[in-house]
C-alpha cells in the first residue's frame, strides 16, 4: 500500500496523471459545452421562427453555464499544472485567443438578453451572436490542436521568457484549418444529436438530417487529417532529456524532427489505436442511432467519438504538449513543462476530492431539467423562459 | 526586453478589464445572498410576495450575472495572453487557487444558477431554497479563491525561487491558504459586495416607495436590504483591510503612500485627514492631521512604529543591494558553478532577488548597476502618492455615508414610518452608484498601490508582460474598449427597463402595471418578454 502511494505520488506518475486530467477536462468540456457550441452554431439554421429558436435556446439555456466551467477550469488547470504551456500558448496564439474570447462573451449575453426585448431585429442579432459564440470557438480549438501537431514557432531565452515568432495567419494553414473542420463538424454532430434528443416535430426532424450530414463531414475530415498526419506531417521525437523527475526546464533536452514520430506511437503502443477507432466508430454509431430515432444512445456514441478524437491528438503528441518548430529544444513536454512536485500533489488531491462531487451534482441538475422542450412550453411560460 | 509601451498598454488593458469585471462581481456576491435570505423567508412564511421578490430581484441578478460571467472569462485567460512571463514565473503557486476556484466554486455557482432560474416548477420549495443558497455559496467561495490568489500577489508567502526552473515554486500550500492578507481581503471584499447588493435593493425599492407603487413588495424589500446592509457596512468598515497593512513589503509601502506619510513618526503616528501630497518635494501641503489615529488603525497598538516613505526608500535600497548579491549568485549558478555556498544564497527565503530585478529597467546586467541607478530603483518602489491618498479617502467617505444611510433606513423601518421619510428615500436612490465607486476605488488603492510590482518584492511589473507587439495589444485593447462599452450600454438599458417595470415584469397579474386598466393596455403593447 505504502509502495503504491509512493508510486502514485511520485513526480513521474503525477506528471502523467496531470496529462490525463487535462485530457479528461478537455473531454468533459467537449462532451458538455461541446453540444452547447454545436447547438449555437446550428441555431439560425435549425430554428426558422422566433419560437423555434427559443425552443433551441431553451434546450441548452439552463445548463450551458455550468458546462462552460469545464472550459474555464481547463484554463485554470493548465495554468496550475503546466504554467509554461499556459504562458507560451496563450501569449503565442494571442489574436486567435482574443477573438475566441470575444466570441465566447457573446454567449452569456446572448442567452440572457435575447428574449428580454420583443424587437425582431434585436432577437435576430443575438441569434447570430450565439451562432458566432458557438462556431468560432469550435473552429479555433481545432485549429489550435492542428497547429500543436505541426509544431509552433516559439523559443525561450535563458530567463525562460517565451517568444512567439509566427503570425496569426500562420495558424490558418491548410492542416490547421482541416483540424478546425474536424472539430467544428464533430461539435455540430454532437449538438445536433442533443437537439434531436430534447426536441420534437420539425426541429427534431431537421436535427436528425443535420446529424447525418455532420457525421459524414466529420468522418471524412477526420480520415483525411489522419492520412495527412501520417504522410505529410513531420513529428518530433525526444532524443535525450534529463529524466522524468527532473526539474521542469524545457531547455535541458534535445529534440529532433522525425517524419514518422507521430505514427510510430501507434506502432510502439498499438492499444492507442483504440482512440481513432473510437472516433470513427462513435460517429458511425451516432449516425445509425440517430436514423433509428434513438438519440439517447446516439448522444453517448457521439460523446465517445469526441473522446476518441481528443485522445488521438493527445496520444500522437505524447509526451509532447507543444512542440516548437523553430527551436526544437524549446518544445514543451509532460516531463519539463509541469509545475513542481508539491503543486501537482496538492492539485491532485483537490481534484480527486472535488471532481466526483462536481460530477454528482451536475448529474442531479441534468436529471432535474431533463425532458423535451416544445413551442407550447415556451408559449405557456413566456416570461420565465429565455 | 519588452518595450515600455507594451507593458503600459498591457497594464491599461488589465486595469480596464478588471475594473469592468468588478462592476458586476459585487452585485452578484451581495444579491445572491439577499435572494437566499428572501427565499428563506418565503419558505418559512409561505407568503407569495417573498417568492415574487426572489423572482424579480433574481431577474435583475440574471442581467448582471451574464456580464459578470462574460467578463470573468477574460480575466482567467488574460494572465496567459498578456502576462506570460508572470504566468511562467509564479504559475506554480498562483495558478493553484485559480484552478481550485473553478473546481470548487465556479462549478457550483454556474451549475445551480440554471436550476435557480428554471427549476421553480421542477423542484420542491426546500430543494429550490437549497439551490439558491448553493449559488450564493458558490459565488462567495469563488471570491475566496480569487482573493487568495490576489492576496498572494500582495504578500507572497509559501514560496521559494528555484534556480533550475527559473521561477517561484510552492513550498507550503497551507501558508498560501491561510495568508493573513488574503483572509482580510476576502472578508473586506465580500462584505463590500453585500453592501452593493443591499444598496441596489434599497435604492430601487425606495424609488417604488417614492412612486407609491407596489408598496407591500417595496417595503419588504427595503427592510431586508436595510438590515442586511447595516450589518454588511459595519463589517466592511471594521474589517477594512487596513489591518492587513503591517504584513508584506508592498503593504507597508501602500500604507505609507495612502497616508502620505513621508517621515517615520514616533508611535502612535498621526493620521492625515486632508492635504495635497507632493511627490517631488516629499511633503503634504495644507495637511490636516489627527494625532495618534493612524498608529492605532494600522498597528492596533500604541507602541508599534509605522515606517515613513523616506525610510522605506532607504530600506529598499539596502534590499536592492542584497538582491544584487543574490543575482550574482544566480549568474554563477547558471554558468555551472553549483556549489553549496551559491545554493545557500539563492535558497534563503529573503534573498531579495526580486529587488535586484527592479534594476533590469536600467541595466540588463543588474550586477553592474551604478549607485544612481540603485537609488532610482529604490525610488521606484514607491507608487505615486496622490492617487492613493485620494482614492482611499473617497472610498472611506462613501463608506461612512452608506453607513449613515443604512442606520437611518433601519431606524425608520423599525419605526414603520420609512414611507413618509421622502428625503431618506431620495438619499437612498441617489446613493445607488456609491458602492460601485467605493469598490473600484478600493481596487485602485490595492493594485495601483502594489506598483512597481506584480508580485510584491518578487517580480516587477515591467518584466511580467508577454512579448507582444504594440499592434497586437492595440488590437485587443481597442477591441475590449469597444465591445465592453457596447455591452455596458445594453446591460444598463435592460437593467433600467426592468427596474422601472418592477415586479410587473413577472407576469403574475398582481402588480402595478398589470392591475391598472390603462397599465394593462400599455403593457400588452410594450411589455418585454423575459
Amino acid at each position: 500500500m505504502a509502495e503504491f502511494a509512493a508510486f502514485l505520488l511520485s513526480y513521474e506518475t503525477l506528471r502523467v496523471i496531470w496529462w490525463l486530467f487535462i485530457g479528461i477536462l478537455l473531454i468533459g468540456f467537449a462532451i458538455t459545452d461541446g453540444f452547447d457550441l454545436g447547438v449555437g452554431a446550428l441555431l439560425p439554421f435549425l430554428g426558422r421562427t422566433d419560437e423555434e429558436r427559443r425552443v433551441i435556446i431553451n434546450v441548452i439555456g439552463p445548463t450551458w453555464e455550468g458546462n462552460q466551467v469545464w472550459f474555464v477550469l481547463g484554463g485554470g488547470a493548465v495554468f496550475a499544472a503546466w504554467p509554461a504551456v499556459y504562458a507560451t500558448a496563450f501569449s503565442g496564439f494571442f489574436i486567435a485567443l482574443i477573438l475566441t474570447l470575444f466570441a465566447l462573451i457573446l454567449r452569456p449575453v446572448g442567452f440572457d438578453y435575447r428574449s428580454k426585448l420583443h424587437d425582431p431585429r434585436w432577437r435576430n442579432f443575438w441569434d447570430w451572436g450565439l451562432f458566432v459564440g458557438g462556431s468560432v470557438p469550435a473552429l479555433v480549438f481545432g485549429v489550435a490542436f492542428g497547429n500543436l501537431l505541426l509544431g509552433v514557432p516559439f523559443h525561450f531565452d535563458a530567463d525562460m521568457r517565451s517568444y512567439y515568432t509566427g503570425s496569426f495567419f500562420g495558424l490558418l494553414n491548410p492542416f490547421g484549418l482541416l483540424a478546425g473542420i474536424v472539430s467544428l463538424s464533430m461539435l455540430v454532430m454532437h449538438g445536433a444529436i442533443y437537439l434531436q434528443l430534447r426536441t420534437e416535430g420539425d426541429i427534431q426532424q431537421r436535427a436528425q438530417q443535420m446529424v447525418a450530414l455532420a457525421t459524414k463531414v466529420f468522418m471524412g475530415a477526420f480520415a483525411l487529417a489522419g492520412v495527412w498526419l501520417l504522410l505529410g506531417v513531420s513529428g518530433y521525437r525526444l532524443e535525450s532529456f534529463p529524466g522524468v523527475d527532473a526539474p521542469s526546464n524545457p531547455l535541458a533536452k534535445t529534440v529532433v524532427r522525425d517524419g514518422w514520430a507521430w505514427a510510430m506511437q501507434y506502432v510502439h503502443h498499438p492499444w492507442m489505436l483504440l482512440a481513432p477507432i473510437m472516433g470513427f466508430g462513435g460517429a458511425a454509431l451516432a449516425w445509425r442511432c440517430s436514423q433509428q430515432q434513438r438519440p439517447g444512445r446516439g448522444f453517448i456514441a457521439s460523446s465517445l467519438a469526441l473522446a476518441g478524437v481528443i485522445l488521438t491528438a493527445g496520444f500522437s503528441l505524447f509526451p509532447f504538449i507543444m512542440p516548437s518548430s523553430s527551436d526544437l529544444n524549446s518544445s514543451l513536454t509532460v516531463w519539463d513543462a509541469t509545475s513542481s512536485h508539491l503543486t501537482l500533489k496538492w492539485m491532485f488531491g483537490v481534484t480527486v476530492v472535488f471532481l466526483p462531487i462536481v460530477l454528482a451534482y451536475t448529474s442531479w441538475v441534468f436529471s432535474k431539467l431533463r425532458g423535451t422542450i416544445t413551442v407550447a412550453q415556451i408559449r405557456a411560460a413566456d416570461k420565465a423562459m429565455y | 526586453m519588452i518595450s515600455d509601451t507594451v507593458v503600459e498598454l498591457s497594464r491599461l488593458q488589465f486595469a480596464l478589464t478588471a475594473l469592468y469585471h468588478f462592476l458586476f462581481v459585487p452585485l452578484t456576491l451581495g444579491l445572491s445572498f439577499l435572494l437566499a435570505i428572501m427565499e428563506s423567508v418565503y419558505v418559512m412564511t409561505g407568503k407569495p410576495v417573498y417568492r415574487d421578490m426572489v423572482r424579480f430581484w433574481g431577474k435583475l441578478f440574471g442581467i448582471n450575472f451574464a456580464l459578470g460571467v462574460a467578463t470573468g472569462i477574460t480575466m482567467e485567460f488574460q494572465f496567459g495572453t498578456n502576462w506570460a512571463y508572470y504566468s511562467h514565473y509564479v504559475g506554480d503557486i498562483f495558478g493553484t487557487p485559480l484552478a481550485i476556484e473553478g473546481l470548487m466554486a465556479f462549478f457550483l455557482e454556474s451549475t445551480f444558477i440554471g436550476l435557480f432560474f428554471f427549476g421553480w416548477e421542477r423542484l420542491s420549495k426546500l430543494q429550490h431554497l437549497i439551490v439558491t443558497w448553493l449559488v450564493a455559496l458558490g459565488s462567495n467561495l469563488s471570491a475566496l479563491w480569487i482573493l487568495i490568489a490576489n492576496g498572494w500577489m500582495q504578500n507572497p508567502v509559501g514560496t521559494v525561487f528555484n534556480p533550475d526552473t527559473m521561477r517561484m515554486e510552492m513550498t507550503s500550500f497551507s501558508e498560501l491558504l491561510f495568508n493573513p492578507v488574503a483572509q482580510v481581503k476576502f472578508v473586506h471584499t465580500v462584505s463590500a459586495g453585500y453592501v452593493t447588493g443591499a444598496i441596489f435593493v434599497l435604492a430601487i425599492s425606495a424609488w417604488y416607495l417614492l412612486k407609491r407603487r407596489d408598496l407591500g413588495f417595496a417595503r419588504r424589500s427595503f427592510a431586508i436590504a436595510a438590515a442586511f446592509g447595516l450589518a454588511s457596512t459595519l463589517s466592511v468598515i471594521t474589517l477594512g483591510d487596513e489591518s492587513g497593512y503591517e504584513l508584506g513589503d508592498v503593504q507597508q509601502v501602500k500604507l505609507a503612500a495612502i497616508e502620505a506619510m513621508w517621515e517615520t513618526e514616533p508611535a502612535p503616528a498621526s493620521f492625515t485627514l486632508f492635504g495635497f501630497p507632493n511627490d517631488d518635494t516629499m511633503t503634504t501641503d495644507y495637511a490636516v492631521q489627527v494625532p495618534f489615529l493612524l498608529g492605532l488603525i494600522a498597528t492596533r497598538s500604541l507602541d508599534k512604529q509605522v515606517l515613513g516613505i523616506k525610510d522605506l526608500i532607504e530600506h529598499n535600497e539596502g534590499r536592492i543591494r542584497k538582491g544584487m548579491d543574490t543575482y550574482a549568485a544566480l549568474e554563477r549558478w547558471r554558468a555551472g558553478q553549483r556549489d553549496d555556498a551559491t545554493k545557500a544564497i539563492l535558497l534563503q527565503p529573503q534573498n531579495d532577488l526580486g529587488y535586484a530585478l527592479l534594476l533590469k529597467k536600467y541595466t540588463p546586467q543588474v550586477t553592474d548597476a551604478s549607485p544612481a541607478q540603485i537609488q532610482q530603483a529604490a525610488r521606484d518602489t514607491i507608487p505615486k502618492v496622490a492617487p492613493l491618498f485620494w482614492s482611499f479617502r473617497l472610498m472611506v467617505a462613501f463608506g461612512l455615508w452608506m453607513l449613515l444611510l443604512f442606520v437611518l433606513s433601519f431606524y425608520y423601518c423599525a419605526r414603520r414610518t420609512v414611507e413618509n421619510q421622502r428625503w431618506l428615500l431620495w438619499a437612498a436612490v441617489l446613493s445607488l452608484p456609491l458602492p460601485w465607486l467605493s469598490a473600484e476605488l478600493g481596487w485602485v488603492v490595492a493594485e495601483y498601490g502594489r506598483q512597481p510590482w506584480t508580485v510584491s518584492g518578487t517580480l516587477p511589473t515591467h518584466l511580467s508582460a508577454s512579448t507582444l507587439s504594440i499592434g497586437q495589444i492595440s488590437f485587443s485593447l481597442s477591441g475590449f474598449v469597444l465591445f465592453y462599452s457596447a455591452l455596458l450600454v445594453v446591460e444598463m438599458f435592460l437593467m433600467i427597463k426592468y427596474a422601472r417595470l418592477g415586479p410587473s415584469s413577472l407576469g403574475t397579474g398582481r402588480y402595478h402595471f398589470e392591475t391598472r386598466d390603462a397599465g394593462q393596455a400599455s403593457l400588452a403593447a410594450a411589455s418585454p418578454h423575459v
